[in-house]
């Protein structure tokens, strides 16, 4: 494994996202910050700047509204990058799935990696997910489009 | 001349070693008086060895051109310390560079970083004059501007330019973009204006970015061991404590405004500078 095969493992840069969640699983990724999960003990940061994540961290179901702001958000992320959809509704549509707003689960409208489940999921179970995330993400190359 | 060779290479090679060791001990520090473990202390390279790896995303030109004189000058400026040139053209060139960062950010078209631009050249204003008095003092004091002429003397400039340190240790947070005065761009609150002026760079650029404050961290370290430069290590070690008071006054204060910085800077910095060259000049009599 290589200099940048290894610091990508070690560095993984959050962009958090919420489609159209109930904040349930929000208020999951920030516990993730807090002195008692700490993921910044693993390199993660929680960025404001999609332009300098790797890992797209998305909360809720789509909706035709926010449809068109996630793609957006994911070509701004420059490659290799993640896709985590957190949550039951970001992985399936969960109990608004036959709305007449939300078109379903966040694959629906980009690719998806990495699926954590869970109502509202759970710190422990997001940490799992982003590390099953980097697995993936230490055998992508930088060329991948 | 070979002498002065090797001291570039060791200085180019060493410096960003050392920035980055700094940066990552900074990440330790800040989580451990939050209450967390925080990451390792040579997180820095990691980030930095990724940022390498990743995709070239080019939203102007004109950017990289500006990155790559940021780049440029800041060395430069390190070069004249290590090399122990003149003081004034030190000041001069790293006034260069923040230009430099300041216009990459206006070469895109962000708002963000048009947002964050307009505030670094508050910051310039908030620190460049300081930096300037900082080399007329040690002009007052040494007649001459070469830094090997601080090194001659027996006698440490923190006796004479005390208030001096203490506008250049103020001027340090705006320089080091830390609390209270981290408005331009900041490391922690990175929602804020996205993240202001570094908004547009990504991948190889934002790892220039981080090299550069690398560099920059070094160069401002070793500007205050010049305060006291025999023996060294004295220096050092104020320089080293310098960081540390910093890191304490990013997690104990809130951000001002970038109005109250500048308020603040110049009624701290040029009122200590100005009265510091005039004593100088009363005591040793106008040269």
């Amino acid at each position: 494994m290589g200099l940048i095969e290894k610091s990508r493992i070690k560095s993984p840069w959050i962009l958090h996202f919420d489609n159209s969640s109930c904040n349930g699983c929000d208020i999951e990724i920030l516990a993730c910050l807090t002195p008692l999960y700490d993921v910044e003990r693993f390199g993660m940061v929680n960025m404001g700047n999609p332009k300098h994540a790797d890992v797209l961290l998305i909360t809720g179901p789509v909706n035709r509204r926010t449809a068109r702001v996630l793609k957006n958000l994911y070509a701004q992320v420059p490659d290799p990058k993640i896709v985590i959809a957190v949550g039951t509704c970001a992985s399936s549509g969960g109990v608004f799935h036959n709305c007449y707003n939300v078109l379903g689960g966040v694959d629906k409208v980009i690719p998806v990696d990495v699926y954590i489940p869970g109502c509202a999921a759970r710190p422990e179970a997001i940490i799992d997910g982003v590390v099953l995330a980097l697995q993936k993400l230490a055998s992508l190359r930088g060329d991948k489009k | 001349m070979i002498d002065q060779l090797i001291t570039v290479i060791v200085a180019l090679i060493v410096a960003p070693l050392i920035g980055g060791l700094l940066f990552g001990f900074d990440r330790k520090i800040t989580a451990r008086l939050q209450g967390r473990y925080g990451p390792p202390i040579i997180q820095p390279f990691y980030d930095f060895f990724k940022l390498l790896g990743k995709q070239h995303i080019a939203v102007s030109k004109l950017q990289f051109i500006w990155i790559y004189g940021y780049l440029t000058f800041m060395v430069v400026s390190l070069l004249f310390l290590v090399l122990k040139l003149d003081i004034l053209l030190l000041v001069f060139l790293l006034g260069f560079a923040g230009v430099c960062f300041v216009l990459g950010a206006f070469s895109t078209k962000s708002p963000y970083a048009h947002f964050g631009a307009n505030r670094e050249l508050l910051q310039i204003l908030a620190y460049e004059p300081v930096l300037l008095f900082l080399a007329l003092g040690v002009y007052a004091q040494n007649g001459s501007f070469l830094i090997s002429e601080i090194f001659k003397q027996d006698k440490p400039l923190l006796f004479t330019l005390w208030p001096l340190f203490i506008a250049v240790l103020f001027i340090l947070t705006i320089k080091m973009r830390k609390s209270p005065f981290d408005i331009s761009t900041s490391h922690h609150a990175h929602q804020e204006i996205v993240r202001g002026t570094v908004t547009e760079y990504s991948g190889p650029y934002y790892a220039l970015i981080q090299l550069v404050e690398w560099y920059e961290l070094v160069l401002l370290l070793g500007i205050i061991a010049l305060f006291w430069t025999n023996p060294l290590w004295v220096g050092i070690l104020i320089a080293l404590g310098a960081f540390i008071l910093e890191l304490l006054i990013d997690n104990i204060a809130a951000r001002l405004t970038a109005r109250w910085m500048v308020r603040l800077s110049w009624s701290v910095g040029l009122v200590l500078g100005i009265i510091n060259i005039a004593y100088l000049y009363l005591t040793k009599g106008v040269a």
